[in-house]
């Protein structure tokens, strides 16, 4: 099986953010792989582990793992990070062009460049956590013409028949769904517990190839990409005012209610 | 007059409290236009009525087999008949997924997590945990906007919709995967997390035990959210969490017991009216956001709001 995996850098979700001219302050956060992604990538490696003969990755598994990235020259920290848990290789795409990007061009790039590839699995994250749309996948397989398997909370995959199963998990609960290769699938944080990368595997990813390409190497034109391509636009982005300091009582066995008089107070109860 | 779409999600024949809440901002637009995708629309329509819907358009097909492929392939094909001035999804996992296709199927810009759009098609969003929020407006093709649940009040106005079937044709493509068996989420007899106005949540204070939490949100008529601390341990089942990877809720009031307050929680309440917490721990960061706070032991703290509110209703 050939597998990729769409990765993207984003700044740490832990960091306070802030807006510069109508677009997220990069420069000002430290970047690091999306953190949803890492469950992209591990289910990739267990796909592979449980499809090898030795139960491990790389080259003698007659497997691969490929990390797809779209993002600036410094994401490759974050391919590195991917590869260091075990993927074999990675491509990032970066141009200038580039910046300011919304769902549909990243969407049109990454599809691009998986076409060129025959990818029978390509396994996204659910939501980027800067961006938080949560519809490259979808797009992807929209674009791509192949099957949509979203929000798996497990995935069983049948290399012989060429088939993937899912329990795809969402609020309106569980359903049972499949399709033939090739698919685009997406995993939720449920379905499992990403490694952290071993010595071992840190050394050996510094040796791992990363294939950097333009936007012409993607074959896309730079008129279709980039803010200048966008398809919607920030008008104002206004920080909201900061919340007034509320109320705090400590509890002295009063605390249940003074807690509903200030519920009644807010007729809120 | 210009004409708005906007898709209804039903189950089980009944609307969504979602489904009112679009066709009100449908109507703050121009002519609202309601998008039924089922077999069996009569009693979906009615429901509709009462929200003062213009039109109705329904399309029978085998919407539960397939992927959100072949809703997308439908709200094409009716969008290229319509021309509608915009087409309303709701923001849940299915909602985006449809209307991201439907963005690259008509080329049209897209805005995912709206809580308002007003008459020129300006939408409002609150990003970065509800800290910043930002104006936006589609420049290409026709806008497909998402909007959370909750954001406004839906608003009753009787109405006598027309109503026409549409013809849809499902490519091979859209059929790519299929549904073989499905399990909907339990609903209990609290109201739904996302359309609660009230919500009380609990994390890894709780330590296991959610009667507490519980007996308060129904002394209230809440809905019971859970952190993600709380799900992973199996105390409450992931379709209550609420935060980044769960749901988004913005209800009237928000009471958080034995929460933190991590930034992936906070993604998911931070837009709540008024929030309440209650921890043991003065420095919990959840304690900056709450309007009120009680620093104590939730298995003290509610018990006791719980009976003082059973002693007021009675
Ligand atoms: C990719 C990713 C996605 C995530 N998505 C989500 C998400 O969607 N939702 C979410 O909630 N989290 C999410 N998290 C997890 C998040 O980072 C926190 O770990 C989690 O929210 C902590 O849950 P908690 O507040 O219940 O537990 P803790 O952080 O352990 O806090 C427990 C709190 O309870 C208090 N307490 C203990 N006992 C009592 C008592 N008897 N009475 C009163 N107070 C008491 C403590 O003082 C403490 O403040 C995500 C994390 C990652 C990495
Ligand atoms: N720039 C990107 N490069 C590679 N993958 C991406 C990129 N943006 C989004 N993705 C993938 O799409 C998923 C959903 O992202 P989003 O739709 O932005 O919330 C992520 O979890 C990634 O797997």
């Amino acid at each position: 099986m050939k597998i990729a995996v769409c990765v993207k850098q984003v700044p740490d979700s832990w960091a306070e953010k802030k807006m510069a001219n109508g677009l997220l302050d990069r420069a000002s956060v430290d970047a690091v792989l999306n953190d949803l992604d890492e469950y992209a990538v591990e289910e990739a490696l267990r796909i592979v582990e449980a499809n090898s003969a030795s139960g491990e990755v790389g080259e003698a598994s007659g497997h691969s793992v490929t990390i797809i990235s779209m993002g600036p020259e410094r994401a490759t920290e974050a391919l590195r990070k991917a590869l260091s848990m075990g993927a074999d290789d990675a491509i990032l795409i970066s141009d200038a062009a580039l910046s300011g990007s919304d769902a549909l061009a990243t969407s049109l790039v990454l599809a691009e460049v998986i076409k060129k590839g025959s990818y029978d699995l390509v396994i996204c994250g659910t939501e980027s956590t800067d961006a938080r749309m949560s519809v490259v996948p979808a797009m992807l397989a929209e674009r791509l013409g192949v099957a949509q398997l979203t929000f798996a909370g497990k995935v069983k995959v049948d290399p012989a028949a060429a088939t993937v199963e899912i329990d795809r998990v969402t609020e309106f609960g569980t359903e049972t769904m499949n399709a033939k290769f090739p698919v685009v699938l997406s995993v939720i944080e449920k379905i499992n517990e990403p490694r952290y990368p071993s010595f071992k595997g840190i050394m050996a990813a510094k040796k791992k190839v990363i294939t950097t390409m333009s936007l012409a190497d993607a074959g896309v034109a730079a008129s279709d990409v980039g803010s200048s391509a966008a398809w919607s636009t920030v008008k104002d982005a206004l920080p909201r005012p900061a919340r007034t300091a509320g109320i705090k009582v400590t509890d002295e066995g009063e605390g249940g209610s003074k807690l509903v008089d200030f519920l009644v107070e807010k007729r809120l109860a | 007059m210009s004409s708005v779409i906007f898709l209804v999600d039903h189950s089980g024949g009944k609307i969504s409290k979602a489904a009112g809440e679009l066709a009100t901002f449908a109507k703050g637009v121009g002519q609202s236009v309601a998008v039924v995708l089922s077999s069996n629309p009569a009693e979906i329509i009615t429901q509709l009525s009462a929200f003062g819907v213009d039109k109705v358009i329904t399309a029978s097909g085998d919407w539960d087999k397939y992927s959100s492929a072949a809703a997308a392939e439908a709200l094409a094909q009716i969008m290229e008949s319509e021309k509608p001035a915009a087409v309303l999804i709701t923001s849940s996992a299915r909602g985006k997924e449809i209307a991201g296709r439907l963005a690259v199927k008509s080329k049209s810009g897209i805005i995912t997590d709206a809580i308002n759009v007003d008459k020129e098609l300006i939408t409002t969003q609150s990003v970065f945990g509800g800290s910043t929020t930002v104006h936006s407006a589609v420049i290409t093709g026709t806008p497909i906007i998402t909007l959370r649940s909750n954001s406004i009040e839906a608003v009753a106005a009787p109405s006598t919709p027309t109503v026409s079937e549409f013809a849809v044709t499902i490519s091979d493509n859209a059929k790519l995967s299929t549904v073989t068996a499905a399990t909907p989420a339990v609903k209990g007899g609290r109201p739904e997390l996302t359309e609660a106005s009230i919500v009380v949540s609990g994390g890894r204070g709780t330590n296991g035990d959610f009667k507490p939490v519980e007996a308060f949100a129904d002394s209230l008529g809440a809905a019971v959210g859970a952190s993600r601390a709380a799900t992973d341990a199996g105390w409450y089942p992931h379709t209550h969490q609420v935060g980044q990877t769960g749901k988004t809720v913005s209800p009237q009031l928000y009471v958080a017991a034995g929460i933190s307050g991590a930034i992936q929680h906070r993604a998911g309440m931070q837009t709540s009216k008024t929030i309440v917490a209650i921890n043991k721990d003065p420095e919990a960061p959840i304690l900056e956001l709450a309007d009120f706070a009680v620093v104590g032991d939730l298995f003290n703290v509610l018990p006791q709001a719980t009976q003082a509110i059973v002693a007021r209703k009675a």
